[in-house]
């Protein structure tokens, strides 16, 4: 659905997306992350045809987003940063007068309006002045025009940035429910939705995507490395001395915890389960273990660790 | 075409759905009002010879108007859109760049020739106390609202440009006004040059806005005034037409 290769947009002096390519299946649910200027929005942009790529070449449903701007337009729903909207017309006038906008005919296009103000519970307030509506409305309304025209791509930048927590599930239930039919490309700054949300996420960072894969492989590929915890109630001396004893274990560091426990965190060689290592040696030695576990690493742990700004070198 | 329609619309609709709009058309019925009241006091004087549509461009509030009102109906067109984020999910639909400059440009004059309605109103109630209707024919008036729709064209066009080229409506607004009240004294120019010089005097003249609203206002249509409007207003919507095209290689 979306193929692009090498793209480059460089803005005076500064080059915001640096030789980027990635694709997109259709169907897809794909989550763009990364930090506040790291690209996510220029590459939207350029793929909604609004600007032009320095260099490098996209294409969405195989048009060049350059040259056949037109045909691409018509294919896709996108949904800007900040959802502008014309808040002095009411909700059902402005999605007809975006349905028009996008080709669809008078009849088709009432039709599809009612059918997204009924998927999008705008029903109620579609004689309402846009400018008089709360925000989560107003988002709403964004979305039901991206989708007004029954796009093969959706492109949503920041569809949940200031929402209240609920409004933002709501709106993360409704993107959920266009998997499958419409391919969906997603910017976020919050990962838990890009979790929730995507079946594929792209990290982005300083104008480079830094990592690319699902939910679970980026996890799996950080859990290599992970550290086991257990709290063992023996006194230390004797814990690091069976630690020190044990050839799988790399790295270990014993702190007190309450009471007569220590809370042990290992870290295994070769990314090696600890686990049943540490069960055997607290049986033959009759420890008392209250706790044994993995720490997973958290998506965002990875989110933080490779979109960590290098502090020293921007200042 | 059918996208064209659907844009003016909604531009239309957005002059009238906004306090502005009103306000504009509320100014611009008191400066006509004004000037109808001193077209009265004219007419209790002395007894005179011009057309009455004549003196009606000849109180300076006809100008007043031009330049004031021009860039306060253009000046929400682009910048407005820029300003607020929207131009962006208009430019993201199948409109191409012409036809959002065109129907922009096209509610700008339509709601322009609105905001004159009120003078025919004065026209007439002149027409039925004076009981000459040959002090107003169909010939005079026509060629005023023609005169009025010329000139408004090529302002309106400059104001569409002054708009696509800001981000904010005030520097719009400027912009227009600046560049509007620069070509309306171009024309005063030609009249401090020494007759001797005979190129730039005829040069200037074409610029001369107040000479020609005079020949409108008395009926007569000359073809060049017309075609130098025209050609004018063209080159201006085409100037924004590239720059609202120009984000596709800044």
């Amino acid at each position: 659905m979306i193929e692009v290769s090498n793209l480059t947009k460089r803005y005076a002096g500064r080059t915001a997306v640096s030789d980027i390519s990635f694709a997109v299946a259709r169907g897809e649910i794909v989550g763009l992350l990364g930090p506040n200027g790291a690209g996510k929005s220029t590459t939207m942009r350029i793929l909604s045809c609004f600007m032009p790529a320095t260099s490098g070449t996209a294409r969405v449903a195989g048009f060049d987003v350059f040259h056949q701007s037109v045909e691409v337009r018509r294919r896709i729903g996108y949904m800007p940063e900040n959802n502008p909207l014309y808040p002095e017309m009411r909700v059902r006038e402005y999605l007809k007068f975006r349905a028009r906008l996008k080709g669809l005919g008078w009849r088709r296009s009432r039709e599809r309006v009612t059918t997204v103000m009924e998927q999008f519970g705008l029903s109620d307030v579609g004689r309402r002045i846009i400018g008089q509506l709360s925000k989560g409305y107003r988002q709403r309304v964004g979305l039901a025009d991206a989708l007004v025209h029954e796009p093969e791509l959706i492109i949503l930048d920041e569809p949940t940035i200031g929402l209240d927590p609920h409004q933002i599930r709501t709106v993360r239930q409704l993107i959920k429910s266009l998997a499958g039919k419409h391919t969906v490309l997603i910017s976020t700054h919050i990962l838990p939705e890009a979790e929730m949300m995507c079946s594929r996420m792209l990290i982005m960072f300083g104008g480079k995507i830094v990592a690319a894969d699902t939910p679970d492989n980026l996890q799996r590929l950080m859990a290599g490395g992970s550290q086991i915890i257990a709290e063992i109630a023996v006194p230390a001396e004797a814990l690091r001395a069976a630690f020190e004893s044990l050839a799988e274990v790399e790295q270990f560091d014993v702190s007190p915890c309450d009471g007569e426990f220590f809370r042990c965190a290992l870290t295994p060689r070769d990314g090696l389960d600890l686990r049943p290592v540490i069960f055997a040696l607290a049986r033959d030695r009759g420890w008392v273990v209250r706790e044994l576990t993995r720490s997973r690493h958290s998506l965002e742990d990875i989110y933080v660790q490779i979109t960590q700004p290098d502090e020293e070198e921007n200042e | 075409m059918k996208i064209f329609w659907t844009l003016l619309r909604r531009e239309l609709s957005a002059f009238f759905l906004s306090i502005t709009g009103y306000v504009i058309i509320a100014a611009v019925t008191l400066l006509v009002g004004l000037s109808f009241v001193v077209l009265i006091a004219g007419l209790g004087n002395d007894p005179f010879t011009a057309q009455v549509t004549e003196m009606f461009y000849g109180t300076f509030y006809f100008w007043l108007i031009l330049l004031l009102v021009t860039p306060v109906i253009t000046m929400r067109l682009f910048a407005l859109e820029k300003a607020s984020g929207t131009f962006e999910t208009l430019m993201t639909t199948p409109v191409s760049d012409i036809q959002a400059v065109a129907a922009k440009f096209a509610a700008a004059i339509i709601f322009y020739m609105v905001t004159w309605l009120p003078m025919l109103a004065c026209l007439f109630i002149v027409r039925h106390f004076t009981n000459q209707p040959g002090a107003l024919d169909a010939g005079t008036v026509g060629g005023m609202y023609l005169g009025i729709f010329l000139t408004g064209c090529l302002f309106l066009s400059l104001g569409c440009f002054a708009s696509a080229i800001s981000q904010s409506q005030m520097a719009a607004a400027m912009i227009s006004f600046v560049l509007g009240v620069s070509l309306f004294s171009l024309g005063f120019l030609a009249k401090s040059i020494p007759v001797t010089a005979q190129w730039q005097t005829q040069a200037l003249s074409y610029f001369s806005l107040f000479d020609q609203m005079g020949d409108f206002a008395r009926g007569v249509v000359d073809t060049r005034t017309v075609i130098f409007y025209a050609g004018a207003t063209f080159f201006f919507l085409f100037l924004t037409l590239r720059v609202v095209e120009s984000r596709r290689w800044k």
